[in-house]
């Protein structure tokens, strides 16, 4: 339990947040995040909406800045860094948008092939190459001239994923990747994203809400609450930690007493 | 509410607006610099050229046709009661390329290509499309704005002069083939009395009125807010906002090239 305050060696984490805080206007959204995702392994943020989960991805994945604290991204602070570097250090991800944000002006093939047109040398049978391996990785087969608005949700995801995956990244996220999909679906692709992390030996971070569904396939879990991270460990210690909140935040998932929350928010 | 909270609120009000405009400058200057800096993407830039431009054509042909052709027809009548109807091509010219032909144009084009570009750049980031972009080291202002801004430099004079060309013939049709305007006069008048400074301040017009209508499109579709209403809101906003700039920047740009 509380490695994150604890502190680890570092050389075994990909990424290493510290003391961040983050404020909205007047609401304080994160208010000093110590989180440790260590490297090769799948971590999990959950927690309930509008507690700073997806804020707090977005820091790590550096389309915000923290006010204050520190972010190291496999051994680099990078909340210092110029427009390069953090160009530089983005050249590691690989992100799944909640809502897929493939590009709806371009195919399935040229969605999952334009990190590899814009960023890479390679000849045009190489990228095809790359990209009917990655599509194969993730389940899809004869979808390379189908636009996303013509394929299911689910299979947007797998699209997504793909696109994500297509220049071998180190580090994958992953916002909340089963949103809008029910629950066979949802189970396929948790299945989906634990196979690839360990075929690409990824490290990957996830915002999730579906507990406790995505604990099978998490090595760790951080729950988040009122800007700060309340629990972390594994699925089993943090289950097994009776905390009250956490355990209302699980039973409220269940009894959809969270959406009323939402609702009346 | 006492005064200081009221002094507090209209100076947040004001800094917040001061910001506002200095992101909108800053916006170009941004683009306008990813322009000169590698990687180049001229396909993106061809890509919009023919989105702003050649797909703009029929439309800019149609409204310079009826635009000469009401030009011709009142033209004539107003010339017809002085007897000068030999002027008429003169009137139609100049008006068309020193004023019309500019302004008409940029209108059309923010209307059609303006307001499919909002739209466009407003859902990506609506859809985190462009924070997609961001994530994989791609820089959005570099990939999205600067070949936009770039083809309506580009696109812009060229539709500007198609339009002028198309409205002198309009013109011509009307005055001199329905009306029985003297035919000659109708070219060698404005052979005669046009300058190559009109045309400039034509071609001076039209680039502005290209960077202009592109940035204020694309800066709104860009800060569009993440909902349906965002992006709707957004669109309308850049129509209005760059027709009203256009009105008002052909007034200062003619306050200053007459």
């Amino acid at each position: 339990m509380n490695q994150a305050q604890n502190g680890n060696p570092s050389s075994a984490n990909a990424v290493e947040v510290r003391g961040l805080k983050k404020r909205f206007g007047r609401q304080q959204v994160l208010d000093g995040v110590d989180l440790d995702c260590p490297a090769q392994e799948i971590t999990t943020i959950v927690g309930p909406s509008g507690e700073g989960k997806t804020v707090l991805l977005k820091h790590i994945n550096l389309l915000l800045r923290p006010d204050a604290g520190t972010i190291t991204i496999e051994g680099v602070e990078v909340t210092r860094l110029g427009a390069l570097a953090l160009n530089a250090v983005r050249e590691k991800f690989g992100m799944l948008f909640q809502a897929g944000a493939l590009f709806d002006s371009m195919t399935v093939f040229e969605n999952v092939a334009f990190p590899l047109v814009e960023k890479t040398n390679l000849s045009v049978e190489e990228i095809a190459q790359r990209v009917h391996e990655t599509l194969d990785a993730v389940g899809l087969q004869g979808m390379d001239t189908k636009f996303p608005s013509e394929i299911s949700g689910g299979m947007q995801k797998r699209v997504a994923l793909a696109r994500a995956l297509v220049r071998k990244p180190r580090i994958l996220m992953l916002d909340e990747p089963t949103t809008g999909l029910d629950p066979t679906r949802t189970g396929a692709i948790h299945e989906l994203i634990r196979n690839t992390q360990k075929n690409f030996g990824l490290s990957a971070v996830m915002v999730s809400h579906d507990v406790p569904a995505v604990f099978e396939i998490s090595d760790r879990v951080a729950f988040i609450k009122q800007g700060k991270i309340r629990l972390y460990g594994t699925p089993a210690e943090v289950l097994a930690a009776n905390d009250e909140v956490f355990d209302r935040f699980l039973k409220g998932r269940a009894s959809g007493e969270d959406l009323e929350q939402t609702a009346t928010a | 509410m006492n005064i200081a909270e009221t002094i507090e609120r209209l100076g947040a009000l004001i800094l917040e607006r001061v910001f506002a405009l200095g992101g909108f400058l800053l916006f170009l200057i941004n683009a306008l610099m990813y322009v000169f800096l590698p990687p180049y993407k001229p396909r993106l830039i061809i890509r919009q050229v023919r989105q702003i431009g050649a797909d703009s054509m029929f439309l800019i042909i149609l409204i310079a046709a009826f635009t000469g052709m009401v030009l011709g027809l009142q033209g004539y009548k107003t010339l017809s009661l002085f007897g000068s109807e030999g002027a008429l091509g003169i009137l139609v010219a100049l008006a068309l390329v020193r004023e019309l032909g500019p302004v008409l144009a940029a209108l059309m084009i923010a209307a059609r290509a303006g307001s499919a570009m909002a739209a466009e750049l407003g859902s990506m980031q609506a859809t985190e499309q462009i924070d997609a972009l961001t994530v994989m080291a791609i820089n959005p202002v570099q990939y999205l704005v600067s070949p936009r801004i770039v083809a309506g430099i580009i696109s812009f004079p060229l539709l500007t002069v198609i339009f002028d060309v198309v409205g002198i013939i309009g013109g011509y049709l009307v005055g001199v083939g329905l009306m029985g305007a003297p035919a000659g006069p109708y070219f060698n008048g404005i052979k005669a009395n046009m300058g190559s400074h009109d045309i400039a301040s034509t071609l001076y017009k039209s680039l502005v009125f290209g960077v202009v209508v592109m940035w204020v499109c694309c800066y709104k579709g860009y800060n569009a807010q993440r909902m349906a209403t965002g992006v709707s809101r957004a669109t309308t906003e850049a129509v209005v906002l760059s027709s009203v700039l256009v009105l008002a920047w052909d007034y200062f740009l003619t306050s200053i090239l007459l």
